[in-house]
């Protein structure tokens, strides 16, 4: 059950992902619709990182192309944001939490230029939306992983973006933080946002998302979530790997062959 | 002493000129190895370090003079080429990265003392003076040199400063930077760029071998002392700079004496000094919180004995003597002593005629001590299930860490109880 959609926000066409040359995601051919909140979901290992990351062109891909909003990624920097896994930054950099969030509003000054007194009410505002206004001067390395996560979030939120792509944001975070950051996603999305977030919990899946993205190491489906949340995909997506898949992708490594023939 | 006065009173031009020199040089590549240091690149600085010894060299037997700016362009282009052989190892092999910067290191350092050694047996002239670059002497640091290498000093200081933002942004979160379209290929060049500049304008003073550690150790004792990025560069800069007087200072009393080596002892100083005595992070703050924590205990027990003599004898308005009081709990006589005159001072005792009493201060505290203690013991037999003979130890600490807020948390949960497990009263 694969559904594509007409004008859809962002479009991947036949992505192939490999790391060291072992391909990690096979031809991805993927439309998502506005204004949707979208689920990325899979067992571990699956690529929904490499996913993200492949769209927001922080890996090479061995082949194909994604566009949002009809466009290359390069033209549409302002209108998309992107909230990295929390590990992925060392929490004990010198910086406070003002100065984090301050760092959204980063894409839209360009370069050389000084936050000016519009960009830190905004990197405020943020703050407020996600319940930390009161750590603005709170340095980032005495933050719980919740408020981590939160912090990331209004940073995000600071960019005023109108797709974001969230790689995990609730792995980790105690439940309060967790329906904090869903009840502002819900938000989002009846502003009209897209919001696509990686997710590992198969349990909440249904009730959060309105759109699901089932994955393992091959798109297995995209749809609304009640028509694609059912036994038989779900089998299929967690239903043991693919080994054929993976000993032909440790085959490519081994041979240092190319994924895609260049022509 | 005489060269002491002499040295800081800066009458001789020379001396002002070699000590703007090294503060210029110290200070900027402080301030640029915070950056690499928060960039968690600190190794790379010392292989570019070694690697601009064959440029130096190679600019010398090409040019066949020691004008600075030729010295400093080869310098600068083999410290270049060092960072490209490293980045080439490190994406085309499976060499992980430490061991392409050891073998960068070696290779090219050696090619170096293979050119100077080669140099030094020409029996040119005009090399006097290059083996300088190995230790450093900041001494000869005047005219045409001091000029090169502080405009390329005032020029790193400049580009921290205007591109201070991109910078930060780069060091914390690359893959963040990359996806607002920031060009974090150039910024990465950039920083590099400053990098191996940071190592160049050093070595004069410091010399190739010693150099990363005038890059990375102001950085690593500023982090000691601030959570603020800005304050960082401003103390790692002023690290730099007194390092550096003082190299200069060494250099101009004992001229034949190596300049490096004397630079890199003291700024390692400051950096174990920043260790030690750093406030929250240091090692001598740490000792201080855990005396703080003993005498706390101490007090807090004394004032609890104080009031649980009044609950025994139904009876808190008389003196208690220091006997009646050791008699319930082993506390050595003299510590006791010091913390009952301690107690006084700060107004929870009264002493009279020689026995202690509890102001109505010292009441209060002490029955908020003996609560916390029974509140604890309730909550560990009932929430975890533990014997009521085996709580009494552990409520013993915890008595002293918990707060207000706790504390109404925990008289909620256990939905405000009157008796504590061993059906002694709460106050």
């Amino acid at each position: 059950m694969i559904l594509q959609v007409e004008n859809p926000v962002v479009e991947v066409h036949d992505l192939t992902v490999s790391y060291d040359r072992k391909p990690v995601l096979w031809g991805i051919d993927l439309t998502l619709p506005a204004g949707a909140l979208v689920g990325v979901i899979g067992p571990n290992g699956a690529g929904k990182s490499t996913l993200i990351k492949a769209m927001m062109n922080l890996l090479p891909v061995s082949s194909g192309y994604v566009r949002i909003f009809d466009q290359p990624l390069k033209q549409v920097y302002s209108r998309i944001s992107y909230v990295p896994q929390r590990e992925s930054v060392d929490w004990d950099f010198p910086a406070s939490v003002f100065d984090v969030v301050l760092m959204g509003r980063y894409g839209q000054l360009g370069l050389f230029k000084r936050p000016r007194k519009a960009d830190k009410d905004a990197a405020m505002e943020a703050l407020e939306k996600v319940g930390m206004q009161s750590y603005a001067n709170r340095q980032i390395s005495q933050l719980s992983g919740g408020q981590q996560q939160r912090v990331f979030l209004a940073r995000a939120l600071a960019q005023n973006a109108d797709v974001y792509f969230m790689d995990e944001p609730f792995a980790g975070v105690d439940i309060a933080t967790e329906t904090a950051i869903i009840q502002l996603l819900r938000l989002m999305r009846d502003q009209g946002k897209t919001v696509i977030v990686v997710h590992h919990d198969l349990q909440s899946a249904s009730e959060y998302f309105d759109w699901v993205v089932l994955l393992n190491m091959r798109l297995v489906a995209s749809g609304p979530t009640d028509q694609v949340l059912n036994q038989e995909l779900l089998e299929q997506t967690y239903g043991g790997k693919l080994t054929l898949l993976s000993k032909v992708g440790d085959l490519l490594r081994k041979q240092e062959f190319p994924a895609r023939e260049k022509s | 002493m005489q060269d002491f006065i002499e040295f800081f009173s800066f009458t001789d031009a020379n001396i002002r000129y070699v000590t703007l020199g090294s503060v210029l040089l110290a200070a900027s590549s402080a301030v640029v190895g915070c950056f690499t240091l928060l960039r968690k690149r600190a190794l790379v600085g010392d292989a570019v370090a070694h690697s601009v010894l064959p440029g130096v060299c190679l600019a010398f037997m090409l040019s066949g003079t020691k004008n600075p700016f030729i010295l400093l362009i080869g310098a600068f282009v083999t410290g270049w080429l060092s960072l490209l052989v490293i980045d080439y190892i490190t994406s085309r092999s499976r060499v992980k990265e430490d061991t392409a910067i050891g073998l960068v290191l070696s290779v090219f350092f050696g090619i170096g003392i293979l050119m100077l050694t080669a140099i030094q047996q020409t029996g040119n002239a005009a090399q006097s003076g290059l083996d300088k670059f190995l230790f450093g002497s900041a001494a000869s640091l005047i005219g045409e040199d001091l000029i090169a290498f502080g405009v390329v000093a005032v020029l790193l200081l400049v580009a921290v400063v205007v591109f201070y933002k991109e910078l930060t942004l780069l060091c914390f979160d690359q893959a963040y930077a990359r996806t607002i379209g920031f060009p974090v290929r150039g910024l990465e060049l950039l920083l590099t760029t400053l990098t191996v500049f940071a190592v160049v304008v050093g070595i004069q003073a410091v010399g190739v071998v010693l150099m990363a550690a005038m890059l990375i150790t102001p950085a690593a004792a500023a982090r000691f002392w601030t959570e603020n990025l800005k304050v960082m560069l401003v103390l790692a800069a002023l690290i730099g700079a007194f390092s550096g007087i003082a190299g200069a200072f060494v250099s101009y009393t004992a001229p034949s004496m190596p300049t490096g080596p004397w630079i890199v002892l003291i700024v390692s100083m400051i950096a174990i000094l920043s260790f030690a005595l750093a406030p929250g992070r240091g090692w001598v703050a740490r000792i201080m919180r855990q005396r703080r924590n003993k005498t706390r205990i101490l007090e807090e027990n004394l004032l609890k004995l104080l009031y649980q003599l009044g609950e025994l004898r139904q009876d808190y308005g008389s003196a208690r003597s220091l006997e009646e009081l050791l008699e319930r709990r082993n506390i050595p006589k003299k510590e006791a002593l010091t913390g009952l005159r301690k107690l006084r001072r700060q107004g929870y005792l009264q002493k009279v005629e020689s026995r202690w009493l509890l102001t109505p201060e010292g009441e209060k505290r002490g029955r908020r001590v003996v609560r916390l203690h029974r509140l604890w013991e309730l909550y560990l037999t009932q929430y975890l299930n533990l014997a009521s003979d085996h709580v009494h130890e552990d409520a013993e600490t915890i008595e002293h860490i918990i707060t207000p807020e706790l504390e109404q948390r925990l008289i909620e949960e256990l939905n405000y109880p009157d008796l504590d497990p061993h059906s002694a009263r709460i106050p």
